[in-house]
């Protein structure tokens, strides 16, 4: 250790690993590349001023999205690497992942999956979308919205540099301890994880105070609670979930952390630490996550299906009923993670009872979704499809994660690979799904094109059949006995051959995924074919598609006033009108963009460098530029400004032409 | 009530056994033990009781996604069908039926299944067999046979086995899945699992929550015989040249990976309890107080 780097030497380089190195090198050189397109049609002036200063939701939103869709294929490669290894290490064979690694790409995945890929696509749909469904302007707090994001971006950084500069932890995504602690775990591993999941854990804690905040304080005129549109519903449960969860997930990381680094013994086996309470403390947060992930995914396709089936919503109040029970239910489920850590009967029973209690009100959801179908005119665009694909593939992963919410069952299938199936079943068929439908649904509202359906129907099938290839191989597996996370086992397991039906499956969701990749660019190319400047290119129902596409930085020139559920619809189709338009326009107030969120998340990323590396002055000197960055914003009073009446005729006069010539 | 579900595991039986009887490697469907069987019962119990909501919903999602496509212009279209209180009913009562059983079930067969739950079977003593989970191997301890083994279990088929189970390094997971059930090992707790094996065999055993670099290699074999069998084995082992004493058992305690069975004469009294106390008191931690002994 020396002062000036601490730990921090050239062996942190990984340069004796080759799959650490292709990997590393593919990174920076992508990164590379980025810089020198940037910096040779000058553009970082234009990314600085209108993006990343801005404190515009739909710009925030997009960002959020963006990298989620970078993270995607990170993560993905990580899935690629483990489903190959296991396809061909079996026998004398044992791959070409030693355990270490192997187990790095495991953890690794799961972060990122969750956290840099569903977290952002959710919160960047939530960004996009909220605001326009209520009638605001912005959100609450628009600069906070500036920091989440920047935080955010500080653990994706985080985990990528891990790549490069020493080494990602080997514990799982859920980090249990003893195993995360310092005598089993010594390296920067784990550290790694524990800063990048406690800096954009801040972050989205923040996110979901500002929403709720928004959601709650800032509806248009006549929006009442019951008026919501099902995505806000959803988005305000999630929130809430975040709000009350994420300072569970900050307490355990934080109790890890004084474990770590200064010695105490919260979670250690000895001296009276007690590992199975950060068990307990990281699932109290954690099973709240899956339902802030799929509660918003459950408030896109119930847009989509009534917008595509041209049908109001069937029975909204239910929906929003079902919503809220399992917002509830949610914080008494979390120890059917663990019904094999020695809980009495009586617990395990209760804890069972409640989870499959969660199936109700979802089964609900589903039944409403069918019944909107129901008497229907189904417009089969690819949002649809998603829909269609998701109500099949969610009932069976939702079956089996009933059954293991069966104790008794539980207790032969737990931390096989049965669970790994049913977490896919409904992370894919539900979470991945719903973005995907979003995406398309929404992107002619953010971006003003509609995205390429050709490819877009492709990607859904490549997506559905990859995910029945390689996950239903899985199920099967975990009858056989088959340990989540084994990276090399005998042929006399019968294992071999459904490993590499797995791994086939892996293949077509790898097609999937290039189509995707392949609509964003064919769609941005062609984005002048596709363009839609009517601002309701699906006919649509709520607040969002009553603007143009993409809408004014000020979201709305008047504010709208609502009277029924489907505002939008019914202005369209029962002459009930949204914007009172004998009143001439008047000035607006708007935030200011700001540079602080993306100057605290750089401190914020050499803050918890020097933590990973014990680069001691660099904390220190990393947290008083923050601390100085936070007292300057607070004695900022220059925030705001209006847009002059003027200004907002001449913007709204031009959007119109453009609408009428559309 | 117990005619239905009676009903429901014949045909769930049925069908899950004839859809999966083909391949031996299920080891959980072709369970040799009596909380294996019952454990895969359960599951067969459960699946079938949502399948009767999750098929309906299945076929009604393709129906209605073919009939209610906007080309099909035979189709009714009716735009203000947004509300029924009979479909509503129906779609909240279904569930919560189907729940309502499930959740009958769920309290049954937890305190039934219960791992802690002694087997009883009259007449037959249960063999007592302590587990340590290490890295990265599992020692077994026979307290009343007084031998001790590496990554080899010898059980005796038709006697209720308790196992005491606990960890010597991080935290784990102790199954035999072709016997059913499964229980954490964490260091200074002890858990039980009671399984017992009907039928003979050699069933694999694994370590089931990851511990580190060497978790590939942590299973062994749990070989199931006769009792004489068991008997004979046992004296076997009693005549083989190594003992566990505190320093062979201070050597285990360094991490070794895919460990051969190994096999011990003789242990140290109270080693599984030492094992389990050394967390509980301070000062204990490196085995001072066993060496005292």
């Amino acid at each position: 250790m020396n002062d000036f780097l601490g730990r921090l030497t050239w062996d942190a380089i990984p340069i004796h690993e080759p799959p650490a190195v292709i990997a590393g090198a593919m990174m920076i050189g992508g990164f590379v590349f980025l810089v020198a397109l940037v910096t040779y049609f000058k553009k970082w002036g234009y990314l600085w001023k209108e993006w990343f200063t801005s404190v515009d939701h739909k710009r925030i939103g997009l960002m959020y999205i963006i990298i989620a869709i970078v993270m995607l294929l990170r993560g993905f490669a990580d899935a690629a690497l483990m489903r190959t290894q296991q396809a061909i290490s079996v026998g004398s064979d044992y791959g070409f992942l030693p355990p270490d690694h192997y187990n790095q790409i495991f953890t690794a995945h799961g972060v990122i999956m969750i956290f840099f890929v569903a977290m952002p696509l959710v919160v960047g749909l939530m960004n996009l979308v909220v605001p326009l469904q209520i009638g605001a302007r912005d959100v609450a707090f628009p600069y906070l919205n500036s920091l989440s994001f920047w935080l955010f971006m500080v653990g994706m950084v985080l985990m990528m540099l891990s790549l490069v500069v020493g080494s990602f932890a080997t514990t799982g995504w859920i980090n249990y301890a003893p195993l995360s602690e310092k005598v089993y775990s010594p390296g920067v591993g784990v550290d790694y994880y524990i800063w990048a999941l406690q800096i954009s854990g801040i972050g989205t804690t923040i996110s979901g105070i500002n929403f709720f905040v928004t959601i709650i304080k800032m509806r248009c005129p006549g929006m009442t609670l019951m008026k919501m549109p099902v995505f806000t519903w959803t988005a305000l449960c999630s929130n809430i979930l975040i709000i009350i969860s994420f300072p569970m997930m900050t307490a355990a990381l934080a109790l890890l952390t004084l474990d770590r680094y200064l010695g105490f013994h919260f979670f250690t086996d000895t001296a009276g630490g007690n590992p199975m309470l950060y068990v307990n403390l990281i699932w109290a947060w954690g099973h709240p996550e899956v339902y802030i992930l799929v509660l918003p995914a459950f408030g896109v396709f119930s847009e989509v299906t009534s917008t595509f089936s041209r049908k109001p919503l069937f029975g909204y109040a239910t929906m929003v009923y079902a919503t809220v029970s399992i917002t509830v239910l949610s914080f008494i489920v979390w120890l059917h993670h663990f019904f094999t850590m020695g809980a009495g009967a009586n617990v395990n029973a209760f804890f069972g009872i409640m989870t499959t209690i969660i199936a109700i009100p979802t089964g609900v959801k589903i039944f409403n979704w069918l019944f909107t179908m129901f008497r229907g005119r189904i417009w089969f665009a690819a949002p649809m499809y998603f829909t269609v694909g998701f109500i099949i593939t969610f009932s069976i992963g939702g079956m089996t994660g009933v059954l293991l919410a069966v104790p008794g069952a539980d207790f032969v299938l737990h931390n096989s690979l049965f669970v790994i199936a049913h977490f896919h079943n409904v992370i894919i068929g539900g979470v991945v799904f719903a973005c995907m439908a979003g995406l398309s649904f929404w992107c002619p509202k953010a971006l003003g094109f509609k995205m390429n359906e050709g490819l877009g129907k492709a990607s859904f099938w490549f997506w559905l059949v990859g995910f029945y290839v390689a996950f239903m191989p899985l199920y099967v597996l975990g009858f056989m006995g088959a340990t989540r996370r084994i990276s090399h086992y005998d042929f006399s397991t019968g294992w071999h051959p459904l490993f590499v039906v797995a791994f086939i499956g892996m293949l077509l969701i790898a097609i999937g995924i290039g189509c995707q990749v392949l609509q964003i660019l064919v769609s941005v190319i062609k984005a002048k074919q596709n363009q839609d400047y009517t601002g309701d290119p699906w006919d649509g129902r709520t607040l969002e598609w009553a603007t143009s596409s993409p809408p004014p930085f000020y979201n709305f020139a008047r504010i709208p006033t609502v009277t029924t559920l489907e505002p939008h619809w019914d202005a369209k189709h029962n002459a009930t009108p949204i914007f009172d338009e004998s009143k001439p326009y008047e000035d607006i107030h708007m935030p200011r963009n700001t540079g602080v969120g993306a100057i605290i998340g750089l401190f914020a990323f050499t803050l918890s460098f020097g933590l990973i590396w014990y680069i001691w002055w660099l904390v220190a000197a990393s947290g008083l530029a923050i601390f100085a960055c936070v007292v300057a914003r607070s004695l900022d009073h220059d925030i705001d400004y209006y847009v002059p009446a003027e200004e907002v005729e001449r913007i709204e006069n031009e959007l119109m032409l453009r609408r009428n010539k559309a | 009530m117990n005619k239905i579900k009676n009903f429901i595991i014949a045909i769930a039986a049925f069908a899950g056994s004839s859809l999966l009887t083909g391949c031996k490697d299920l080891v959980v469907i072709h369970s040799k033990g009596m909380i294996g069987k019952d454990e895969r019962d359960l599951i067969f119990t459960a699946v079938a009781l949502m399948l009767l909501v999750v098929v309906p919903v299945i076929i009604l999602t393709l129906v209605f996604a073919y009939k209610y496509r906007a080309s099909n212009s035979n189709a009714k279209y009716d735009p203000g069908f947004t509300h029924s209180t009979k479909i509503e009913v129906v779609v909240w009562g279904v569930p919560i039926i189907i729940i309502g059983i499930l959740a009958v079930i769920v309290w049954k067969s937890t305190h039934a299944l219960d791992p802690y739950k002694p087997i009883e079977i009259e007449g037959v003593k249960p063999l007592n067999v302590q587990v340590v989970a290490l890295d990265w191997k599992w020692l077994f301890i026979y307290p009343e046979q007084h031998v001790a083994t590496i990554n080899y279990l010898q059980l005796p088929v038709g006697v209720p086995v308790d196992f005491s189970v606990t960890a010597d390094a991080p935290m784990n997971s102790f199954i035999i899945p072709q016997l059913g059930g499964q229980i954490y090992a964490m260091a200074g707790m002890k858990t039980h699992l009671n399984l017992i094996a009907d039928e003979a065999g050699i069933y694999d055993g694994r370590a089931y929550v990851i511990n580190g670099n060497g978790f590939n290699g942590m299973h062994f074999k749990a070989h199931v015989t006769s009792q004489e069998a068991f008997d004979s084995w046992v004296q076997e082992v009693k005549n083989s040249p190594n003992s566990l004493t505190t320093d062979v058992y201070k050597q285990l305690l360094k991490p070794t990976e895919y460990v051969q069975p190994q096999f011990y004469a003789s242990v140290t009294d109270n080693l599984f309890e030492d094992i389990v106390m050394k967390y509980m008191m301070p000062g204990m931690d490196d085995m001072q107080g066993m060496d005292a002994k």
